[in-house]
């Protein structure tokens, strides 16, 4: 199976902030890879490289085995790009957008206003096709701006954060929408900051901070990487938190995170139930009233904590935007 | 499709969805010509009372002065709908496709000029209704108006490296606002170049907005031949000054343009 994005050391600035510092990415085709990172990581300079809006400083990249920057012109006819604001002219209607696409695509004027009318069905458009997109709700731009990365059958999908800023229930359109559309063989490579979304999404995730990609693998194999189990308690009182917190070392193989006004406490563990229990016992010892307590396999969230010491969806500091 | 046909296609892609807004929104068109109308009325009837130009009635001179002014304005549109354009995204999504690099520009400027060329119509009827008449042959006429209306297009141009560079409708209006009044009022526009003084007489005589304020004028038979134009060597060769004027900018503003395009990405 070919690659159909490869990137090597690809190193953007911004005068003295740093974007991109040396991303390698591999996406094979026909796999849904997720680009996983807080804001300001490099997402969105990574696929502005890739989709020829921006030229890396360093390093290279082709995309369905063409150079970004050498057959640029060649390249845009084969991809598709969403991107973070949809991108739609309010002023035109959801047909007229299409068609316009269509034609920039030089698809000929029939074959333009076929592909058009065809999309608009597909996404559930077809009502609100001749109508400005202007009185459209911010699910119905996102599914039209998609489609128009449609419109030319691209042999790569880029979308840039396509749910953010969405209600939860358009947000679960999309992903049905994209899931669908993944099915039928296109690579895709999806920027998120939202772990949920690349879990269920993904084949392959790249976490990516500060420019980098910092760990790669299948949601799972990245949990595992992280290894064991969680321990997420709550206790009752701030005191209890610290007494807890010392009972438990023990049993942590990594960091116990705390979150003091919360009064809970999670703790990486190995060793299933049993650790449970042998939690339970240390606890009620040392008196400490547990409110709740669980055991629970990491989430992407805690993988990103144990890779790169902050949450997923706060900002780095000194990143520029996307 | 060869590469230039291709670019032509490409660019009429592009001018046509901007023409759409014009339907679509309508109010647009309307606001462009209003001030230009009680730009009309308030010279006319205001200042006109007071201000004198030897040896012709200064509503005939005023309406050419004000025509350069109007599609001046009416260029910027090509700044700040290059800059709304950069701010939605739409700009990404156009660089993202196979179409020419020129076709975005080359469709903006040409959707304004068409804009330009309606707001004309409009202020020519104007103009006559107020008392302005073209003492010309019609083909002088129709030369006048398309000098202006090339004049304001190869303007445009300029616009467009502005509105990519400054990437925001707001901040180009306040800029443009601010170096159009100068352009357009130190000039022969309103008042005669003869009596300004010294070094600002200066710059209005080689202003490139006097030179085709100038050309309008004659074109439409607004000047009297007893009364020459003053002694500055582009209003002597208004037309052949406007032509050059226009082609400097083309010259100039187009590639720039274009390279600027190239790299205008959204933030």
């Amino acid at each position: 199976m070919a690659d159909a994005i490869v990137a090597e050391g690809l190193v953007k600035r911004y005068g003295s902030v740093v974007a991109l510092d040396g991303l390698d990415l591999v996406v094979p085709e026909g796999t849904i890879t997720g680009l996983l990172g807080p804001n300001g990581a490099g997402k969105t300079t990574a696929v502005r490289v890739f989709t020829t809006l921006l030229q890396q400083d360093a390093g290279r990249a082709t995309v369905a085995g063409l150079d970004v920057v050498t057959d640029a012109t060649a390249l845009r006819g084969r991809i598709g790009l969403s991107g973070q604001y949809a991108a739609v002219d309010e002023n035109l209607t959801g047909f007229e957008n299409l068609d316009m696409v269509g034609r920039l695509y030089h698809l000929g004027k029939k074959r333009s206003r076929e592909r058009s009318r065809e999309l608009l069905e597909r996404f559930d458009l077809v009502e609100a096709a001749d109508r400005p997109t202007k009185g459209y709700s911010g699910g119905m731009r996102r599914r039209l701006d998609l489609a128009a990365a449609l419109v030319a059958e691209p042999s790569v999908l880029f979308l840039d954060e396509p749910t953010t800023g969405l209600d939860p229930r358009s947000r679960l359109g999309m992903w049905d929408v994209i899931a669908e559309l993944v099915a039928g063989g296109t690579t895709l490579l999806l920027t998120t900051q939202y772990l949920e979304e690349a879990d269920r999404l993904a084949d392959q995730i790249a976490v990516i901070d500060r420019g980098r990609v910092i760990a790669e693998g299948t949601a799972d194999q990245l949990k595992d990487q992280v290894g064991g189990e969680r321990l997420e308690l709550s206790v009752g009182s701030a005191r209890d938190v610290a007494t807890a917190g010392s009972a438990l070392a023990r049993l942590a193989i990594g960091e116990i995170v705390v979150d003091d006004r919360g009064h809970r406490l999670t703790v990486p563990v190995t060793g299933g139930a049993p650790v449970l229990v042998e939690a339970i016992r240390l606890l009620d010892g040392e008196g400490v009233k547990v409110l709740d307590v669980g055991l629970r396999r990491p989430t992407l969230d805690d993988v990103f904590l144990a890779l790169t010491g902050h949450g997923a969806e706060e900002s780095t500091t000194g990143g520029s935007a996307g | 499709m060869n590469g230039f046909a291709q670019a032509l296609g490409d660019g009429a892609v592009v001018a046509k969805r901007n023409l759409i807004k014009i339907k679509r929104v309508p109010d647009l068109l309307v606001f462009s010509t209003l001030s230009p109308i009680m730009f009309v009325l308030l010279f006319a009837y205001v200042f006109g009372s007071a201000i004198e130009v030897p040896g012709v009635d200064y509503r005939e001179f005023l309406m050419a002065g004000i025509f350069s002014q109007t599609v001046l304005f009416g260029a910027t549109i090509t700044g700040s709908g290059l800059a709304e354009d950069i701010q939605k995204g739409v700009i990404d999504r156009f660089r993202s496709l196979p179409m020419a690099r020129s076709a975005v520009l080359v469709g903006r400027t040409t959707s304004d000029l068409v804009n330009n060329a309606l707001v004309i119509v409009v202020m020519s009827l104007t103009g006559l209704v107020v008392g302005w008449r073209i003492h010309s042959s019609v083909w002088e006429a129709l030369a006048g108006f398309g000098l202006l209306l090339l004049f304001a297009y190869a303007f445009s141009w300029g616009m467009a490296i502005v509105g990519l560079v400054v990437r925001s409708p707001e901040v180009f209006n306040n800029a443009s606002f601010i170096a159009i009044f100068p352009l357009t009022f130190v000039a022969n526009t309103f008042v005669g170049t003869a009596n300004l003084p010294g070094v600002l007489k200066t710059v209005a005589e080689w202003n490139p907005v006097s030179a085709v304020t100038q050309a309008a004028r004659e074109l439409f038979g607004n000047t009297n031949p007893a009364v020459p134009p003053p002694d500055a060597w582009p209003l002597r060769h208004s037309v052949l000054a406007s032509l050059l004027w226009i082609a400097v900018f083309l010259v100039v503003f187009v590639p720039l343009a274009i390279r600027q395009y190239r790299r205008a990405v959204s933030r």
